[in-house]
């Protein structure tokens, strides 16, 4: 492999196929095809659920009949027929398992390839997984440690049940119902997700972590997740996506919400692998996932991404920063391959006093595929003595492929601070030759500089996940990342 | 020439009722082009991504009169020795006629192929212009002395003016155009410039923009430039109502360079809107950006720059940069700076910062016996001098220092 070349590096990255694409062969519950009120009670009568989520779910479709698709992001799909869908879809047992032992054999093996050995994790790692295969959630672990410290951590549709003052106060509060299309959407049909507290002044002393998987065909998957983190108290969250090869598109419009309250630190991180469609850009996974937070006092928010899949990407991890010295991080990396296009970047909105912000986002472009960064930085009036530093680079790595910057940057505070820095440009051939020259063969330098590229992101995962979020770059970027 | 304005109820309607349609020899298919564009067209709202922070509200509930008064003050001059045209209310008053004509005496030959974007302020300066200038510099010929196009304005009426100027080539030229109106002005001054650079040629272009009055002021200047060719337009904001600058340059030759520098300095409630596009069309090419602003009181600036780099323009270097320092607390920043790239071996990059002055910088010279006031003054100009410095014309440079000390009262000595 001595004279592997940006060329061949660039030829792999075209040829590379999806590994994780398998469909588990389970029975699923599926409601009819389509959209409308009936489906919507019916989706909540079958989860149970109270007066008030069904009125919340109502209230939400109405707004979002009269909603248009946004089509300012720098993507190029067929849009997904929103009648052709089912809404929901479980998997057939509904009865909670009593011991590891009654797990479907075939859900452990899916967790395997993924990587994912419960018994191993519960044994070894101290990652508590809720493990989410369309849409219910089949397996919590650490359940009892957790419960200990007073630290909630359930599925979404467990969390309606039990803890139904918690949801009702924060859902919808950092994402209303009428923030955007997706948002809508997903308010009026979700079907699952997580839900997290941590009370006042715990610190989660593991990762919590939740594996989402899009299994049964023509569902899409509307997840909600709502991480709560009382005064004082830190949490670090880790969700992690693949999904199995599939021709049609599926949809996947998640919300995200994060309340971190006085002093409290939120630390919350992403792999998504959904399957991006083949060579020719057929099928693949459209992820329009609408995700903020919202800091108080004292508190932090932190998002850390790596995102190597999808056909389409629509996705803008935000910090609403309230509080006076509160602090927004963002830090990404995205990968794009084949027809892949993402549109991704971040929002900071400072609103508080002292508040500060941090944007690191990295993209590489290979294939013919499109890879856009598009940021927002917003200093309010009040927001005295705000700082924002953005970076935001780009790698290309064919002469086919797009990388493109839209950083919005608006200032009506004039002691606030921002800084903004954006460059695109391939792996430089001096910093390949100084390689070179030293003895490390091209591949080798190829590889090293691209992780060095991403380095600064992938040094903000958390240790269990690093392991995961380098095999997903990996399997992208085969030939160049060791 | 008759024509009737079928949407009369719309603000635009109204407006373009008051306006007479062009008399200058244009294609007629392309004045029908503009005017079918402008069909059902309405003034562009903050909706609409081009004028997202600049709010035309005032503007399409203005109406013009036509009224001219006359004008009260000298006529600003910045060369001492130029080939000079003044353009009073619009209409040519004073030309230096061995280098350039009328428009309106240009045979329409000389017209072919001139056609607007469809954009609504350019569509309505094809069909409604009333005046211009056509320059037109012969192959190998360089302009001893500079250009000097100045218009002046008090009036309560919409100009549209016309330029075309064509470098043959390996041609060069200057040209220094001021803007300017007196207090009492509140009129509408739309002013689009076709420029054509043949190759190897150079031209560079100050623009100074030094308006009293309360008009609103869109200026627009379309460039392409062939191989080896040089491009430089300093675009100066030194006073304004409400000024919308766009530079939009294609750069169709290889081997060509562009030079986008900016300054603007504001106050009151003046708004500045600057957008620039540099289209990389070919491989080979540089492209610098720098534009500086200053913003005191309630004023607002917007910035917005893009660069395409277009598949197979490859070797690009695009630079580009912005820089903001806040004055007041009611002063307003909107920046966003753009890189579209659809070319890997390229180096492009783009920079936005927004600020204040540093309080110990103006701390250590007032420690040396400088006032506040002058102590700011002194780092604003500092500030300032990055762009300043990249005009290496000095009659330039001393017109923009002497209206920065009217404008904003900068003396460096108390």
């Amino acid at each position: 492999m001595a004279n592997y070349t940006e060329d061949d590096l660039a030829k792999d990255l075209q040829s590379q196929e999806y590994k994780f694409g398998f469909v588990t062969d389970i029975e699923t519950d599926t409601v009819p095809v389509g959209l409308n009120e009936d489906i919507i009670k019916l989706i909540s009568s079958k989860k149970n659920e109270p007066e008030w989520l069904l009125k919340y779910r109502l209230d939400a479709f109405k707004i979002w009949k009269d909603m248009i698709e946004p089509e300012w992001a720098h993507v190029n799909y067929q849009k997904p027929d929103f009648q052709a869908i089912a809404y929901y879809s479980a998997p057939k047992q509904t009865k909670k398992y009593e011991s590891w032992d009654d797990v479907d054999p075939e859900m452990k093996e899916t967790m395997k390839k993924l990587g994912i050995s419960l018994e191993e994790q519960q044994r070894l790692t101290g990652v508590a997984v809720d493990f989410v295969m369309d849409s219910v959630s089949v397996a919590t672990s650490f359940k009892e440690k957790l419960k200990e410290l007073g630290i909630i951590f359930c599925s979404f549709s467990d969390a309606v049940q039990e803890h139904p003052d918690l949801v009702k106060k924060y859902m919808g509060s950092v994402v209303p119902t009428t923030d955007n299309f997706y948002a809508a959407l997903n308010s009026a049909v979700f079907t699952d997700g997580s839900f997290c507290y941590i009370p006042k002044g715990v610190r989660c002393p593991m990762e919590l972590s939740t594996y989402f998987r899009i299994n049964a065909g023509g569902t899409g998957q509307f997840e909600r997740t709502l991480v709560v983190a009382d005064e004082g108290s830190y949490v670090s969250y880790l969700e992690g996506c693949t999904a199995p090869q599939r021709d049609e598109n599926q949809l996947h419009a998640a919300v995200v919400e994060l309340i971190a309250l006085e002093n409290a630190e939120i630390k919350y991180s992403t792999v998504q692998n959904w399957y991006p469609g083949d060579k020719e850009g057929k099928g693949g996974v459209f992820n329009f996932v609408t995700k903020r937070g919202i800091c108080e006092r004292n508190a932090k928010i932190s998002w850390t991404q790596v995102e190597t899949g999808s056909a389409v990407t629509w996705k803008y991890p935000s910090c609403i920063l309230k509080g006076e010295n509160s602090i927004g991080e963002f830090y990404s990396v995205a990968v794009t391959n084949n027809f892949q296009q993402a549109d991704t970047g971040t929002k900071m909105v400072h609103l508080g006093k002292n508040t500060k912000s941090t944007i690191i986002s990295k993209g590489i472009s290979a294939g013919k595929s499109q890879n856009s960064y598009r940021g927002l930085v917003q200093i309010h009036k009040n927001a005295n003595n705000a700082r924002n530093f953005s970076q935001c680079d780009s790698l290309l790595m064919t002469d086919q492929c797009g990388a493109h910057t839209f950083p919005y940057i608006e200032c009506k505070n004039p002691t606030a601070k921002i800084e903004h820095e954006a460059t695109t440009s391939k792996i430089g051939e001096d910093q390949l030759f100084y390689c070179m020259q030293r003895g490390i063969s091209e591949e080798k330098a190829i590889s090293l500089i691209v992780n060095g590229y991403c380095k600064e992101v992938l040094n903000q995962l958390p240790m269990e996940f690093a392991v995961e979020a380098q095999k997903l770059l990996a399997i992208s970027l085969e030939g160049s990342v060791g | 020439m008759e024509e009737t304005i079928s949407t009369t109820a719309s603000k635009l309607g109204v407006f373009r009722s008051g306006l007479t349609l062009t008399s200058i020899g244009f294609e007629r298919e392309a004045i029908n082009e503009a005017l079918e564009y402008l069909e059902n067209k309405e003034f562009p709202t903050t909706r609409e991504e081009a004028w997202k922070y600049t709010r035309l509200s005032k503007l399409s509930n203005t109406s013009f009169s036509g009224n001219i008064q006359p004008l009260l003050k000298s006529i600003p001059s910045v060369h001492n020795d130029s080939f000079r045209f003044v353009f009073e209310n619009g209409t040519l008053t004073e030309r230096s006629s061995e280098i350039a004509t009328s428009i309106k005496e240009v045979s329409s030959e000389k017209l072919i192929g001139i056609k607007s974007e469809p954009q609504l302020f350019e569509a309505l300066n094809l069909a409604y212009a009333e005046d211009g200038l056509f320059i037109e510099i012969p192959n190998k010929t360089i302009v001893q002395k500079p250009i000097e196009l100045i218009q002046v304005s008090n009036n309560n009426k919409a100009t549209n003016l016309r330029h075309i100027i064509r470098l043959g080539d390996f041609a060069e030229a200057e040209i220094t155009l001021v803007y300017a109106s007196e207090e009492k002005s509140n009129g509408f001054l739309n002013v689009v410039s076709d420029i054509v650079l043949g190759k190897g040629s150079k031209l560079t272009i100050h623009k100074l923009q030094l308006e009293n009055g309360t008009d609103f002021h869109f200026s627009r200047e379309n460039a392409k430039q062939d191989k080896d060719s040089t491009l430089t337009i300093n675009t100066l904001t030194l006073s304004g109502n409400l000024v919308r600058n766009d530079v939009n340059v294609k750069v169709a030759g290889q081997n060509a360079e562009t030079n986008l520098n900016g300054a603007y300095i504001l106050k009151n409630n003046q708004l500045v809107d600057n957008h620039t596009v540099v289209d990389h069309l070919v491989a080979h090419c540089q492209s610098n950006e720098l534009y500086k602003g200053v913003l005191y009181d309630k004023s607002t600036a917007v910035f917005n720059g893009k660069v395409f780099v277009r598949p197979d323009a490859q070797k690009i270097n695009a630079f580009q940069s912005n820089a903001n320092v806040l004055m007041s607390d009611d002063a307003n920043v909107n920046s966003k700076p753009e890189l579209e790239i659809y070319a890997d071996d390229v180096k492009c990059s783009h920079g936005s910062t927004t600020g204040q002055l540093d309080e110990s910088a103006i701390f250590y010279l007032r420690a040396r016996g400088l006032s506040e006031k002058s102590a700011k003054s002194l780092l604003v100009s500092a500030f300032i001098s990055d762009v300043l410095n990249k005009i290496k014309n000095q009659e330039v440079l001393d017109f923009i220092q002497s209206v920065l000390n009217k404008e904003h009262d900068w003396d460096f000595e108390a």
